[in-house]
């Protein structure tokens, strides 16, 4: 019992007396309802992170869901069996009405975990929060150290602050999850980063090498770790599991850049998970948005979210493998990873269809992995931030 | 405050699912569930009955009392199951102990 959810229907291994939830290979192709839902309630963020998962076109504050239209998503998700929620955004205290949307999903029944930055609550709001039943706390982190974490974020005081709320967050008896974004420039705090975990008395940290899409991949020169530093990193994190069994969980995301096989990513396209956008589209992927040719239905529609999980042809694009084009057509492994990341092949390729390039199959992985391995060793290390004028490039020389 | 992080498991310890386990009857599904951050667990049926007597109150010998009665068996196999059970429970970080009663 320990894999990230997102799986849908049915139960388990009857062996395991606490199996985690997840699909049985009979149900495979009915998709049912994901377990989980990701609430990007606002793109309004006073951070402006290099790596942010946003699109690079966000959307402004008045294309958002109104708070009654948020409510109303939160009661058909509920309804069709979605058991937990992740408000994000953006920065979901961002919006006012983030204490009414927490309570409105209590009342519905769903689990519900904020994903923050942190930096603009305040002890009061995070307790009205918790008394409006807010389950699990995750807050970002950009480093240890408070000169390079307030440069990554682009927000001064940020770390602090962020330091101040967790501890809040334990005061107040919430989990508390330790998001930190890895990439070059900060890999080195690592084990720093654990001991801070243990330090702000987190359940569980989530040490997420950046993937690169949107901003990310804007500023994949400045981010890309080399080989030896991703081998490090792994090594630390399989040595703090060992050592902090019980105490602390640790996800891991590695990037997918230097494997020879790409990750089944979001568990398989329309598979097992779905987000909504600040405007209200239901997406296969949080990056969905940068495939063009795509279009994606709006909880504004006349549609019900089950039907546009089910039937939408966003959604079925590229389900299964029909879609697939060679190599993935006739690979052994396309039930496995699906051909890994629609986003990643279109950004990379221009075609969602194709081969993920971070396989070793596709023609495009040998030449990508050279310009990593590359852009790895190179001395770019300014960043672009992300705003809603697509990006400024940070002041300041490189090296 | 919530109890001690890292719990072991005996027969005297009252244990009891932490604020952010929520144990739940999944309508959809037709499965009881453990909502827990980013986990969705699935006990089975002994698992979802020895959780509905943790209590706080109760310690894990009365819980094994109670099933043994129950089910007319053996004490002793059961207290080793439920142990076993909540243990695994407890260091996937999803038990806690209730706090000594100061009153």
């Amino acid at each position: 019992m320990s894999d990230v959810l997102g799986n849908p229907t049915i139960p388990p291994d009857a062996s395991d007396s606490l199996a985690v939830l997840e699909k049985s290979r009979s149900t495979a192709e009915t998709f049912g309802i994901p377990l989980a839902v990701l609430l990007e309630i606002t793109h309004r963020c006073p951070l402006q992170c290099p790596y942010c998962s946003n699109p690079v076109e966000l959307d402004r504050s008045g294309k958002e869901l109104t708070t009654e239209e948020w409510k109303k998503v939160l009661s058909e998700l509920a309804e069709i069996g979605v058991l937990q929620v992740h408000f994000s955004g953006g920065e979901p205290t961002a919006r006012k009405d983030l204490v009414e949307l927490v309570k409105h999903a209590s009342d519905v029944g769903l689990y519900t975990n904020l994903i923050t930055s942190a930096v603009l609550l305040t002890r009061e709001r995070l307790s009205e929060l918790a008394d409006a039943g807010l389950c699990h706390v995750q807050i970002s982190f950009q480093g240890v150290e408070e000169s390079l974490a307030d440069r990554v974020g682009g927000y001064k005081n940020g770390h602090r602050k962020k330091l101040e709320v967790a501890k809040w967050t334990r005061e107040l008896d919430l989990p508390l999850t330790v998001n930190a974004v890895m990439h070059r420039q900060n890999l080195h705090q690592l084990p720093d980063i654990i001991q801070m975990s243990i330090d702000l008395d987190a359940d569980r940290l989530e040490v997420a090498n950046v993937q690169y899409y949107g901003w990310a991949l804007k500023n994949r020169a400045a981010l890309m770790p080399t080989v030896a530093q991703l081998d490090e990193c792994t090594r630390i994190v399989e040595e703090a599991r060992e050592r902090l069994k019980g105490r602390l969980t640790i996800d891991y995301v590695v990037p997918d850049y230097y494997a020879l096989r790409p990750k089944k990513c979001m568990g398989g396209w329309g598979r097992q998970f779905f987000n909504i956008s600040p405007a209200g589209k239901v997406l296969p992927c949080h990056a969905a948005e940068s495939i063009t040719g795509l279009d994606f239905e709006s909880v504004r529609s006349n549609h019900s979210i089950a039907w546009i999980w089910q039937n939408s042809d966003a959604f079925n694009r590229y389900r299964g493998t029909g879609w697939m084009k060679e190599p993935c057509k006739s690979c052994e492994f396309r039930e496995i990873d699906f051909g890994g990341c629609r986003c990643q092949a279109f950004a990379l390729t221009g075609d969602a269809a194709n081969t993920d390039p971070a396989c070793a199959l596709s023609p495009l992985h040998e030449a990508i992995f050279k310009q990593a391995e590359r852009e790895a060793e190179g001395d770019t290390n300014r960043f672009v931030y992300r705003n809603f004028a697509g990006g400024t490039l940070e002041s300041g020389n490189d090296a | 405050m919530a109890g001690p992080r890292h719990i072991s498991v005996s027969e005297t310890s009252r244990p009891v699912l932490p604020r952010h386990a929520k144990l739940k009857y999944d309508e959809t599904r037709k499965v009881w569930v453990i909502l827990a951050p980013e986990r969705v667990l699935a006990p089975d049926e002994i698992a979802v009955e020895v959780l509905q007597l943790c209590d706080g109150e109760r310690n894990v010998g009365e819980v094994s009392d109670q099933l043994a009665a129950k089910y007319a068996a053996p004490r002793e196999a059961i207290l080793a199951d439920v142990i076993v059970m909540l243990q695994d429970l407890a260091d996937k970080g999803f038990l806690t102990e209730a706090r000594e009663k100061t009153s």
